[in-house]
């Protein structure tokens, strides 16, 4: 089981090298906001699987629970910013 | 190898094909509406089935436990994240891509 998450994790971390593009070369802000949130979500993933892998799922869950809420929270700050920062234009 | 670790399998495959294609979304799409419309529904059905593979896998304990409950925060907290972007670029002035705009 342990080669499969090995695998699984991989498979991820290719996709958010995927996904960096669109953090670099995103036309606008709002397209890098997205891109940073969808990067947020694979990251929740990876760091379950890290926790399998070392033996440490008690400690990693902890960590994933906290990266979950801190992700939609700057989400919603950053929108939140934006919509005024378009409201006073 | 048990029906559990089978189905847990099966699960995380699933969410791997789904991540895949909420990426090819992300990637391919014309605007900034279109995209998000991928990866909000994508992604947040792909972490779900990503998670309740990993519980499965883990079995009724208070890790498993733990991870079905960061699954359904995920499930509340992606789509709410998803529509408060969306309306700020809304708000902002974006406009939606039509057929025959060129891509953005």
């Amino acid at each position: 089981m342990n080669e499969l998450f090995a695998g699984v994790g991989l498979v991820l971390c290719g996709l958010v090298l995927l996904v960096m593009y669109r953090v670099i070369f995103g036309p606008g802000v709002f397209n890098r906001v997205a891109a940073i949130s969808a990067i947020g979500t694979k990251t929740l993933v990876i760091l379950l699987i890290f926790g399998y892998l070392y033996n440490r799922i008690e400690m990693f869950v902890d960590i994933s629970l906290v990266y979950a809420l801190l992700n939609f929270v700057g989400c919603i700050a950053a929108a939140k910013y934006l919509e005024r920062e378009g409201e006073a234009r | 190898m048990t029906l559990l670790k089978v189905l847990s399998i099966l699960f995380i495959a699933g969410g791997i094909f789904f991540f895949f294609t909420a990426t090819v979304g992300l990637l391919r799409f014309p605007d900034f509406f279109s995209r998000l419309h991928a990866t909000g529904k994508g992604d947040t059905l792909a972490v779900f089935l990503s998670l309740v593979g990993l519980a499965l896998y883990e079995g009724i304990t208070l890790n498993g436990v733990k991870i079905i409950l960061i699954a359904i925060f995920m499930f509340i907290a992606q789509p709410t994240a998803t529509h408060a972007i969306s309306k700020a670029g809304l708000r902002y002035g974006l406009k939606p891509w039509m057929k025959g705009d060129e891509r953005r």
